[in-house]
């Protein structure tokens, strides 16, 4: 369970607005790619499913998938923590394209 | 620790030490936790409407009252029956050893069931990189810039961690993201105890501190390695080291490699070594050296 990513209403009525200053946790309506000039690729083959990359990730963005793990392009930010804490070398920074 | 992402999307900056502490403890307490945040960079960066980034419960606090709005929802949820919760602050430098010392002071003498983590990133980040009180001596902020004469912040960092211990309070402990399994070890004990609770985590700011995105916690690990920050506990009157530095090294490259001190002379490198140095054999006469702390 992590948040997730709803449709941004165009249009808000009065009764969209929250009539408190509460609302419902977890809403996302934004991702974080375009924040990232670089991207870690993960090599599947030198991945042991340590999971470092995951515990560190400040962002949360790195999770399991099989035995090894995989990446949520739509929040990670590129930082790069997880290229320089796997002791594999099985995350490669590359620069975004486009 | 659970699988469960309780912080997510958020939009601190690449490489954020603070996020990563409020991550990595909500993870461990599960979403069961109460979490507070005043004003500072994990309330800026996490509630910023419709984008609501906690997945738990959380509310923004005022600046000084991130101890007392604690006090307030453990007391309100307790009354109400309910006990399968934490409530947990998340307070930066600023928020606590400046504006909510009174209020954290407050809950420890009332000796309120409450955690309070302080993720310290060294300056009021948020803001624009001011000094606060937990900034170390010799520190480049827009507060206390280096120029000829003032070599950046004049004061050493305020030791935080002593004066919540000097309370008495039931358990406190210092922590860094570059030691991640120590201080999930650290929230899991904290959570266990009924009282108040500290935790006080170095939480690099790549931006402040001038350093590349993937060095925070690298960083922070180092920060301990080389003995200038020391994880402990207390607990019933004792203190303990939690990890030791092998050895005391020279700090010129891990201070020089943070554009913060990127000034500094090589007497105010000495200084700053000096003080370590006479940290260390304080600690080392008056508190239990176990690895792997309090047991």
């Amino acid at each position: 369970m992590k948040p997730h990513l709803r449709n941004l209403k165009t249009k808000w009525t009065l009764q969209d607005y929250p009539d408190s200053t509460a609302y419902e946790a977890g809403y996302l309506t934004s991702k974080n790619a375009g924040w990232r000039s670089v991207r870690p690729v993960i090599d599947a083959e030198k991945c042991t499913g340590c999971l470092q990359c995951y515990l560190h990730c400040p962002d949360g963005v790195i999770f399991k998938s099989g035995k090894v793990v995989a990446i949520d392009y739509d929040f990670c930010k590129g930082c790069g923590i997880c290229g320089r804490i796997c002791r594999l070398k099985a995350i490669k920074m590359e620069v975004e394209s486009k | 620790m659970v699988e469960d992402e309780f912080f997510y999307g958020h939009k601190a900056c690449a490489g954020c030490g603070g996020s990563l502490a409020v991550r990595i403890a909500l993870k461990v307490l599960g979403k069961r936790a109460v979490a507070v945040l005043p004003a500072g960079c994990m309330s800026a960066v996490g509630f910023n409407f419709p984008q609501l980034c906690f997945a738990n419960n959380a509310i923004i606090s005022t600046f000084a009252g991130t101890a007392s709005m604690l006090t307030g929802i453990e007391a309100g949820l307790r009354a109400k029956g309910i006990t399968d919760f934490v409530a947990v602050g998340f307070a930066g430098d600023g928020g606590t050893a400046d504006i909510g010392i009174q209020a954290l002071s407050g809950a420890i003498d009332r000796d309120d069931d409450i955690l309070y983590i302080c993720y310290d990133n060294e300056a009021y980040m948020n803001t624009g990189i001011q000094k606060s009180s937990l900034t170390p001596f010799g520190a480049k902020t827009t507060t206390t810039p280096a120029g000829k004469n003032a070599h950046g912040n004049l004061r050493p960092k305020k030791n935080m961690f002593e004066i919540v211990a000097a309370h008495g309070i039931k358990y406190a402990a210092t922590a860094s993201i570059g030691y991640l399994p120590d201080y999930m070890k650290k929230v899991q004990r904290a959570s266990e105890i009924k009282g108040t609770k500290y935790i006080h985590v170095i939480a690099p700011c790549p931006t402040g501190w001038g350093i590349a995105s993937d060095e925070s916690v690298e960083i922070a690990k180092e920060a301990v390695d080389c003995g200038l920050w020391v994880l402990a506990e207390y607990k019933n009157g004792n203190y303990s080291v939690s990890i030791k530095p092998k050895n005391l090294p020279g700090l010129q490259t891990h201070i020089k490699r943070q554009g913060r001190f990127k000034h500094l002379t090589d007497d105010d490198i000495a200084y700053v070594e000096s003080q370590r140095d006479s940290k260390w054999n304080f600690i080392n006469q008056h508190w239990t050296v176990t690895q792997g702390g309090i047991k």
